[in-house]
């Protein structure tokens, strides 16, 4: 009875902390998707859309999946030479990225690459402006997390001083579309260009939110 | 009319742009000394000059040379006496030399980027020029040897 008592007391005590706490946990989940959240500020700085973390980081999960596919990824490397194939072997030969992403001497990228890709299996492929991205800004896709590649693709110090226009565009640039047209036998990027277009300005015009780390 | 500059030369075009210059130098102007390797750009042996740059002639279509000047080991020097080839000689490079011509091509554009070129400008250079016979080494010192010659002629 007198723990009854006591227990009565302390019910008024319980409302406020379990707000608290209910607080806390939601806080989390918004932090959970938007660690950091860290949208850059010259990616949405007067562009009048309206932002939403979720469908932005949700969004991004189909992104990455594609910037991670060997189409994309193999062409933005860690290291200063390409790479090659669905395995993501380091390009036969070892050509250098050289200081404008397209070779060095007598490895330049267009020496075999041509602008179309090369008809039959194991040829090389091709379109035009073929390259990596420059050695002063590598713009590296491979070991990134989702996190540290939506933060990197929205800072013009690493993206080629794209803006959010420059960026909505990127999706149509001519060697970005070629991940869906890569020539005989290579795989294709788990979603269609269109569908990766759509999610790439979702994401961008919601906030450009990068996941949780 | 469409043409191609070959070895100072004008050739007329009258074939499917579509072909490989390759076929064009060899079957129609009759410049065999560009060899068929692997047909895909895998080997080197195909390499010509294509407005300076080292193309690899199996897999670049005519379309892309014409109005262009081409390159082959057989006007590299009127006489046979470009450094690379006079150290060719003085080190005798070759085994069964297919891949010579292209090896040769290869290190005259490296050449001319890198007059003097150390070991790994070599490495990074040839990389993309394969010997079945393995003579990696003597093309190496060839190479060291052509820029010394080179030098003199300067």
């Amino acid at each position: 009875m007198e723990l009854y008592q006591e227990n009565k007391k302390l019910r008024p005590r319980r409302i406020p902390i379990t707000l608290s706490v209910i607080a806390l946990f939601l806080i989390g989940i918004v932090s959970a998707f938007s660690d950091d959240v860290s949208h850059s500020a010259d990616v949405d700085a007067g562009t009048g859309f309206k932002e939403d973390s979720l469908k932005s980081v949700i969004a991004f999960k189909k992104v990455y999946e594609v910037l991670q596919s060997p189409r994309c990824m193999n062409c933005h490397p860690k290291g200063d030479i390409p790479l090659q194939g669905d395995q993501n072997k380091l390009h036969a030969m070892f050509p250098k990225r050289g200081a404008d992403g397209k070779g060095i001497l007598t490895m330049k990228c267009a020496n075999c690459h041509q602008t179309e890709n090369t008809v039959g299996l194991k040829t090389p492929p091709g379109s035009p402006e073929w390259h990596l991205p420059p050695a002063n800004m590598k713009m590296v896709f491979q070991g990134r997390s989702p996190h540290e590649l939506a933060k990197q693709l929205v800072d013009p110090k690493q993206n080629g001083n794209k803006d959010l226009k420059a960026l909505i565009a990127h999706a149509d640039d001519g060697l970005v579309k070629w991940g869906w047209n890569p020539g005989e036998g290579r795989t294709l990027p788990p979603i269609s260009h269109a569908e990766f277009k759509e999610a790439w300005i979702t994401w961008l015009t919601k906030g450009a939110y990068a996941p949780g780390k | 009319m469409n043409t191609i500059r070959i070895n100072e030369k004008e050739y007329a075009v009258n074939i499917d742009k579509e072909m490989p210059l390759l076929w064009f130098l060899r079957d129609h102007v009759g410049l065999t000394g560009t060899k068929y390797g692997c047909g895909v750009a895998q080997c080197g042996a195909c390499v010509v000059h294509l407005d300076g740059e080292a193309v690899r002639s199996c897999v670049t279509k005519i379309k892309r040379a014409v109005g262009k000047r081409v390159t082959t080991i057989e006007g590299l020097s009127e006489h046979g006496d470009h450094p690379l080839q006079l150290a060719w000689k003085d080190v005798d490079v070759p085994q069964c030399g297919y891949c010579h011509a292209g090896q040769i091509m290869s290190a005259a554009v490296l050449l001319r980027e890198l007059p003097d070129p150390t070991d790994q400008d070599i490495d990074d250079a040839m990389t993309g020029n394969i010997c079945r016979c393995g003579t990696y080494s003597r093309i190496r010192k060839a190479i060291h040897r052509a820029a010394e010659l080179q030098k003199q002629k300067i």
